[in-house]
């Protein structure tokens, strides 16, 4: 009964919920909160390190400026471009996979791992590797099996500006897919199986099993894997940074190279903060699109 | 008759498991390509780039580690990747755990307002806030140090999530027991909860690790010593280092990747079940 002795209150301060909080709670508002709300103040103001002009209030100028930034505009239309290609490639494959290496077979574990691996490593490794696959030439890996196969003849896949973006999709995918596959497969593995023996039952073969018992039972984690790509699509940063800069012209720029550009090789910080805006906006889309086709399948269920 | 049957689908069984396991082997080509080049002579890795030899050691040598070794502080760089990780990985297990118990399992007076908080940051990318957080943390002194990579990615709206909804599951009863002995909050939480809720901490490492391990853009904005970079960054700026030599950046890629495939092998029963409650629990 009087479990509060003498260390009583020091002890009960101690045990107060708040405080088990709290450490999270400070973190993530002064390293996530703060910085956000800086970067929505900022982007109203003319803020640029080093310049003589005195700070101001410039409202949404940041704002329209961006709107008639023909770069800008490129970069968003590649992030759209890179989302609408890579997700649902992506997904697909991650699909594929993960229905290829379910159930039991010879050289499962082989299957499994070699899918997965990709996935362990991180984005900059593989841009840097991809780009002696991408060398120019006959002499490149990937020109030399394009010749092989008699489909392309050699060409410099990164300073192109028509094949630059596929080729960072490619690379990203390789890279991507792993993750999605594991994803994807836990919730195959999840469905109950008598779903699938009463449907055997009702006579329904393969492909209309797959179609009236995996897809529907697999609408949530699917969701999942769709809103995921998404966003990633348009965080996409690390291999513009590192294989093309945003080249050739405007071809592979992105919402992120661009705020990074402005901010750290122009200085212009209100600008830079601006595009992050934007970036949020989108992100906040997309995670609402996903939140709620998330729900519709809570209350069908 | 089922005999037959029972051949036919063997042999479909042999001919699903040859389809899967050699789609597998064609995924793994380039990896494949990047361990034969790290063991070739410099130039080999080019000049042979363009036939099946760019997939074997035609002319095994150690020489490209040997480099590594010699032209950058390889050692350095990885021990900095470990530190960093060990302590977002570290910190973020304690204070997000601790969040996620006392949302799931306590009432308190403000709680519904920082479930709130919390769910509202999960939004939040890092690339949203990156540009600010980099000023922040310049005027805290943080440029070219571990905490600055550290302390920003410790407390983590996703962990936060994932312990509420794991704790939100957890079995009453064993708490229970504890409090009826006069335990307190803390010392339930320590000594009961977390030794049970051992996928919980695994699932939040894994995915922690998978996050933050392969981080380019931060570091890239917030460091310019080798004395602090990790990995990823090793990797691109050894890459513009001066003479480029394939081998070397392959034997680079291949050292640094080893930890996270041992890592992962050994503990590939916990990765899997990690990203299934990630992707499927939610």
């Amino acid at each position: 009964m009087s479990s509060v002795r003498r260390s009583g209150r020091a002890a009960r301060i101690l045990d107060a919920p708040l405080l088990l909080t709290l450490p999270a709670l400070v973190g993530l508002l002064l390293f996530v909160g703060l910085p956000f709300a800086l970067a929505v103040g900022m982007s109203f103001t003319n803020l640029r390190l080093g310049s003589p002009l005195p700070l101001e209030w410039v409202g949404l100028e940041q704002y329209t400026r961006l709107l008639g930034d023909e770069t800008f505009r490129r970069a968003l239309v590649n992030n759209a471009y890179f989302a609408a290609v890579i997700v649902p490639v992506q997904t697909a494959l991650a699909l594929a996979a993960a229905l290829a290496v379910d159930g039991s077979f010879r050289g499962r574990g082989f299957a499994r791992a070699a899918f997965f691996i990709p996935a362990l490593f991180p984005m900059a490794m593989v841009a840097v590797v991809w780009e002696l696959i991408y060398a120019p030439g006959a002499q490149g890996p990937l020109n030399a099996v394009g010749q092989a196969l008699g489909v392309w003849m050699p060409r410099d896949f990164l300073r192109d500006p028509v094949l630059a973006m596929p080729s960072l999709m490619v690379l990203s995918v390789w890279q991507g897919m792993g993750l999605q596959m594991v994803i994807l497969l836990a919730g195959l593995q999840a469905i109950p199986r008598d779903l699938y023996e009463s449907a055997r039952l009702d006579g329904a073969g393969a492909w209309s099993r797959f179609v009236h018992v995996t897809l529907p039972q697999l609408r949530n984690p699917l969701v999942f894997v769709v809103v995921i790509t998404a966003l990633l699509a348009f965080r996409l940063f690390d291999q513009v940074q590192i294989l093309t800069r945003g080249g050739p012209g405007d071809a592979t720029t992105t919402v992120m190279y661009e705020a990074v550009t402005a901010a750290f090789t122009r200085q212009q910080v209100g600008a830079a903060s601006a595009m992050s805006v934007v970036f949020f906006c989108v992100v906040v889309l997309i995670t609402a699109l996903g939140r709620r086709a998330f729900r519709q399948e809570a209350s069908t269920a | 008759m089922s005999a037959r049957a029972t051949r036919l689908r063997r042999a479909l069984s042999s001919a699903r498991s040859i389809v899967v396991v050699v789609a597998a082997a064609v995924w793994l080509l380039p990896a494949v390509f990047v361990v034969a080049g790290s063991f070739k002579p410099d130039a080999l890795v080019l000049s042979e780039a363009n036939g099946w030899r760019a997939l074997w050691p035609s002319h095994p040598t150690l020489s490209n580690y040997g480099d590594v070794l010699r032209r950058v502080q390889f050692g350095r760089i990885l021990f900095n990747s470990f530190v960093i990780n060990l302590g977002i990985v570290g910190g973020g297990l304690v204070v997000n755990s601790l969040a996620g118990y006392a949302l799931a399992r306590l009432r308190f007076r403000g709680r519904a307002l920082i479930l709130a908080i919390v769910l509202a940051l999960l939004v939040v990318p890092l690339e949203a806030i990156a540009v600010p957080l980099f000023y922040q943390m310049t005027v805290l002194g943080g440029r070219d140090t571990y905490w600055a990579q550290i302390l920003p990615f410790v407390a983590n709206a996703f962990s936060v999530y994932l312990f509420y909804s794991f704790f939100l599951d957890f079995p009453r009863e064993l708490e229970e027991a504890a409090r009826v002995d006069g335990a307190s909050t803390l010392r339930t939480f320590v000594e009961v909860v977390v030794p049970n809720s051992a996928p919980a901490f695994a699932s939040v490492t894994i995915v922690t690790l998978l996050l933050y391990w392969g981080l380019y853009l931060w570091p890239l904005m917030i460091t310019s010593s080798v004395d602090v970079r990790p990995l990823p960054l090793g990797l691109a700026s050894f890459r513009t280092l001066p003479p480029l030599q394939w081998g070397d950046i392959m034997a680079f890629a291949v050292m640094m990747v080893v930890p996270a495939i041992v890592l992962f092998l050994a503990l590939q029963r916990w990765f899997v079940a990690g990203i299934a409650t990630v992707g499927v629990k939610r």
